[in-house]
């Protein structure tokens, strides 16, 4: 599904190398994670994926279901299937929550040469999936993000997810600011969009968000490479030692 | 004080160009509006508050010349159930109007209006009043040498809004229209305003809102890129009054919205809001000016301005707190959203508080399109025009949120999403 091959990546404006060669493949049905500490570049993956501006590749490729996604502008990469959950999902005054997403939705259509969505049909989907994740009618009304609170901000981008049906979709640190009931309701809309035709590759810091969502493969990253990859349990070796004594073995 | 010899040498130009109306109920007022503009003179260059926008050819002996709107597009407002009262170049076209009736309100022509009427006392006062502190020497023209007008006397709640609509249709056609609302206790009208009048326009609308009463306006000026437009507001508001007024101005090359406001009674509520979208050789200046004078008052200015391809936006706002009027809640924000670096935006906010008990804010920035959000857009597959637009109109959005009605909030966006759409080709 994704592929990336030696992927170096340095700042636009400073001469500043963050990744240094990651190389992983992300196969559809899969549920991938990276953990690694601070600073190892983990974001700026997830931001070079989907094309936000800032970063120039030196070297190497990525590619989605064989097409090579770096040269696309960002919403092409959307409509060739590509999610990226925020982080910090983006605060937009004066755009309804709605309107958004009805926008969105048609606009990957049309780019995909699909029929654009009626708006019955679309207002009877968006309700269904957000009373699944406990967004109310309210919440659907209001500008997009504003006002938000940390764990209905992720909620909305599960939301999003849950409308657009990406094929691959990166969640970058999805689990933080989130209380852990909070944390069960994101995993549950996770869980639900988990298929065989399609990718997950979670960003995460603690091994918290994988007893939820659990992940086939976890690749450790540090200064701008993957260190380790391995099943499950790397994740939770972390948890318990720290990334201490695999960085040391990688040095 | 005799006046600097330019400024008399244009104000002899343009007054010579002029005739003045004679007879009739408003000779008085018309005849005092002369001698006050002969002893202040018409704006010229250097005057503080033409700082930003150049007056001359607003001042000129004769119009320059506009072109014609040549579109078929379809006029904003006409799908609203509205009575409507047409305008060509300036003149008053019965045959397009509709009959000047309605329950609860008088409408009649200046031009028409014959003998002894109501308007007699409110012609040309308010437009006086708003003369100081700062002088409005193209509104004592206007008072002085309209050639047309409405009166409207607003008696009880108006069922439909009243549309003045406006035609441009020579190139040389120089207006002057001067309108007067009153709208007494109890009373409640919505004022529609569409369309370019003329190739210069100067036009001034005097409106008294007595205690209880409300009023509503939302102005669309756009279409014809070349015209030149002076447009005054005198307002004066009652205790428990309600004044709203909204301009969205899409195109032209020069135009001065000025809007001058009074609180004299306790509790009113007053809004001025505009919205102004231009590109290229486009210069629009709101300048605002909001007394206090009662208490327990509120008042909002909310201006927005996008801006690209080189276009000046103006705005000079001033609220003036008055000793005594306690309890005062004063807004102001003025933004400018610079869509490219060759735009600017000039403004000029100002407070003036005698007052020791009230709550004014004002605030005004200039900034580029959010690059954030318009990444987080993309990425979920808006392309870059669209969610380009979306964020234009969302950053307007607070202005048009000041319009009450939510049809004709959704008619000044969909104006605004069709100007979007021509200018993306």
């Amino acid at each position: 599904m994704l592929e990336i091959k030696n992927l170096q990546v340095k700042l636009e404006e400073e001469d500043k190398q963050i990744l240094k060669g990651v190389n992983l493949t992300v196969e559809a049905g899969k549920v991938h994670a990276i953990m690694g500490p601070n600073g190892s570049g983990k974001s700026t993956l997830s931001y070079v994926l989907s094309g936000k501006d800032g970063y120039v590749v030196t070297e190497g490729e990525a590619t989605l279901g064989g097409e090579d996604i770096l040269e696309m502008e960002p919403e092409e990469r959307a409509a060739a299937g590509l999610f990226l959950a925020f982080q910090y999902p983006v605060e937009i005054p004066g755009v309804g929550n709605m309107t958004f997403l009805r926008t969105a939705v048609n606009a990957q259509r049309k780019a995909r040469g699909d029929e654009e969505m009626s708006s019955t049909e679309f207002l009877k989907v968006v309700r269904e999936k957000a009373k699944s994740l406990k967004i109310d009618a309210e919440m659907l009304k209001r500008p997009v993000n504003v006002g938000f609170s940390g764990g209905e901000k992720k909620r909305n981008e599960i939301l999003q997810m849950a409308m657009l049906e990406p094929k691959m979709c990166i969640l970058d640190e999805t689990d933080s600011g989130l209380d852990v009931d909070a944390m069960k309701l994101v995993s549950d809309g996770v869980n639900a969009l988990r298929d065989e035709g399609r990718g997950f590759l979670v960003i995460t810091h603690y091994q918290r968000l994988l007893d939820h969502i659990k992940p086939d493969v976890v690749h450790i990253m540090y200064d701008g490479r993957i260190i380790k990859t391995g099943g499950p349990e790397l994740a939770l070796e972390v948890e318990t030692q720290g990334y201490a004594h695999l960085i040391e073995e990688e040095a | 004080m005799a006046l600097p010899q330019p400024k008399q040498t244009a104000t002899d130009a343009r007054l010579a160009a002029l005739d003045l109306p004679e007879g009739g109920w408003s000779a008085p007022a018309r005849q005092s509006a002369l001698a006050r503009l002969q002893a202040m003179g018409l704006p010229g260059a250097r005057d503080e508050y033409w700082k930003y926008t150049r007056p001359d050819t607003l001042v000129a002996a004769e119009a320059p010349t506009a072109a014609v709107f040549q579109g078929d597009e379809p006029l904003v407002f006409d799908g609203v159930d509205r009575l409507k009262i047409v305008f060509r170049d300036g003149v008053f076209d019965a045959e397009a109007s509709d009959p000047l009736a309605l329950e609860h309100i008088e409408i009649a022509r200046l031009a028409d209006a014959a003998d002894i009427h109501w308007a007699q006392d409110l012609y040309g006062k308010l437009e006086e009043n708003g003369q100081t502190p700062v002088e409005r020497p193209l509104a004592a023209l206007n008072t002085a040498f309209a050639t047309d007008g409405i009166l409207m006397r607003v008696t009880g709640k108006v069922s439909k809004p009243v549309a003045l609509i406006y035609y441009h249709e020579s190139e040389t056609s120089d207006a002057i229209l001067h309108h007067v609302v009153k709208v007494e206790e109890g009373g409640d009208v919505t004022v529609l305003e569409n369309g370019p009048a003329a190739a210069r326009f100067n036009k001034v609308m005097e409106v008294d809102v007595a205690d209880g009463a409300g009023f509503h306006h939302i102005r669309a000026q756009g279409r014809d890129h070349e015209r030149r437009a002076a447009t005054h507001i005198f307002a004066r508001l009652g205790t428990e009054s309600t004044f709203k007024t909204f301009t969205l101005t899409v195109n032209g090359v020069l135009t001065r919205n000025e809007c001058v406001v009074e609180l004299t009674g306790d509790d009113a509520v007053c809004h001025i809001a505009g919205a102004c979208m231009g590109d290229g050789d486009f210069h629009h200046d709101d300048t605002v000016f909001v007394t206090h004078d009662a208490v327990n008052c509120e008042s909002r200015q909310v201006f927005k301005k996008v801006l690209r391809n080189g276009a000046t936006g103006v705005f000079q706002g001033k609220i003036l707190v008055k000793q005594g009027a306690q309890k005062t809640d004063g807004y102001q924000i003025s933004q400018s959203l610079l869509l490219d670096e060759d735009s600017q935006f000039l403004a000029k906010p100002e407070l003036e508080i005698y007052a020791d008990d009230v709550a004014c804010s004002h605030g005004s920035t200039s900034g580029a399109i959010d690059e954030d959000g318009l990444f987080y857009l993309r990425a979920r597959g808006l392309p870059r025009g669209i969610a380009e637009d979306l964020l234009t109109i969302a950053f307007i959005a607070e202005a048009v949120q000041e319009i009450e009605d939510e049809s004709l909030q959704e008619e000044i966006v969909g104006r605004v999403e069709a100007w979007l759409l021509r200018r993306r080709g």
